[in-house]
């Protein structure tokens, strides 16, 4: 039985071939072999969103996804999107509206208001904190986030 | 924290995932949205984790008639916005909407938490509610499981060591209502009901009330005559323990109240 496997992956558009330990979860092996470190590990159990990535084009928890269970799979992190320039709209409301103290919560954060952005480019306030409602934030008290959000899906960023 | 080692294996047939499952200590791994954080926890300690993940013959939504099947696989995304289940079983796609958040949501599975069996998760008293049939695979061929007979327990079902989960079957049509308390959106259901009725037929599913989830015949019964003989009558069905915020008594008055706002949709009296 393997304790390691060779895993072929695609990491912010680059294919990658490692040999992975099947325990180490997808934030631990971008964090700790690719030196990926945007993706913040938080809670380790699903709560609390820091480690949101994209994989296939859904957002995940980092945590709560072995890094074999990658094989195969497009992994996009915060990193990525940002070089991109795919997160530039809501990296600048976020400065504008404060919507940041520590920045830990804000990889997360703003992976999943992308994943909204994307998916109901529309969405009401309601929607908004409905969306972000997996990801924690122990400084701002979270208003700043949502106006950051709004502004850019309401077109006043 | 980290999880403890284990080995790994991804079958591509369920023929091999039944042969993986005979290794002592092996676990079927699905949606990993409760068990990597039970491994993160060292809650957990398999020996090998069998990836079903990529076995076709689990996915996908069918509709034949008056019987829905959904595979092991599907999603709480899949069927949360899936046309069909909104049209035939939206009871299903009500409670999808309440379960964590949506990065969970695109991994977390049907069948994963239907072979968990937590007491306060929402798919156990959909599954009561609509009478489900579970479909297991194992060595000696398939079997089919009534949900009421499905939940033993505590996380304890009716799945052997070496059988699969492989699908849920449902009958469609009817009237449902489901409806969930929680602190905070996506968090565990304080209580939560699933209510469906089928012309003269009322059934109502209560979670997070007990060690598993509870049908509530009395209630049902009373339905008939009152919305407040129901709501007297759901003390015959329900004891529920203290959790960590609300005491038994709280937990009963909430589910009289969530049975009260179920009832009122269907504009009983």
């Amino acid at each position: 039985m393997e304790h390691e496997l060779e895993t072929t992956l695609t990491v912010n558009g680059t294919t990658l071939r490692r040999r992975i330990e099947a325990r180490q979860h997808l934030v631990d092996f971008l964090r700790e072999e690719l030196g990926l470190t945007g993706s913040h590990i938080g809670c380790e159990h699903g709560v609390c969103g820091a480690c949101t990535v994209r994989v296939d084009g859904e957002i995940v928890r980092g945590c709560l996804m072995l890094a074999v269970q990658a094989n195969g799979c497009q992994v996009e992190t915060i990193e990525g999107l940002s070089d991109s320039g795919e997160l530039a709209a809501l990296q600048k409301a976020f400065h504008e509206r404060n919507a940041l103290q520590c920045g830990f919560c804000t990889p997360g954060m703003l992976m999943a208001a992308r994943d909204l952005q994307v998916r109901n480019p529309k969405a009401s306030r309601d929607q908004i904190r409905a969306h972000l409602a997996g990801n924690y934030c122990r400084c701002t008290g979270y208003q700043a986030i949502i106006d950051a959000v709004e502004d850019v899906l309401h077109g006043k960023s | 924290m980290k999880a403890p080692p284990f080995a790994y294996a991804k079958p591509r047939s369920l023929e091999e995932a039944l042969d993986l499952l005979e290794h002592p200590g092996a676990k079927v791994l699905a949606g990993g949205q409760s068990l990597i954080p039970s491994l993160n926890m060292r809650l957990s300690s398999p020996d090998l984790l069998v990836d079903i993940g990529a076995i076709g013959p689990l996915a996908g939504i069918q509709v034949t008639g008056k019987t829905a099947r959904i595979g092991a696989l599907t999603t709480h995304a899949q069927i949360e916005q899936s046309e069909q289940i909104r049209k035939h079983l939206p009871l299903l796609a009500n409670a999808a909407a309440h379960i964590a958040h949506p990065a969970i949501r695109n991994r977390g599975t049907l069948g994963g938490s239907l072979a968990l069996a937590d007491p306060a998760a929402e798919y156990p008293a959909c599954a009561l509610a609509l009478d489900a049939t579970i479909v297991i695979l194992g060595r000696k061929g398939e079997r089919r499981v009534k949900a009421a007979d499905f939940f033993k327990g505590l996380f304890e079902t009716d799945l052997e060591p070496g059988e699969i989960l492989v699908a849920a079957e449902f009958r469609t049509g009817g009237e449902s209502v489901f409806l969930e308390l929680a602190r905070r959106q996506g968090d565990y259901a304080s209580v939560g009901i699933a209510a469906h009725r089928r012309s003269a037929e009322i059934r109502l599913a209560f979670f997070a009330v007990g060690p598993t989830a509870i049908l509530a015949t009395h209630a049902a019964a009373a339905a008939r005559k009152s919305v407040a003989a129901a709501k007297e009558a759901l003390a015959q069905d329900l004891d529920p323990p203290a959790d960590l915020y609300h005491s038994g008594a709280t937990k009963l008055h909430l589910a009289r109240v969530l049975l009260g706002r179920a009832l009122a949709q269907w504009n009983m009296n």
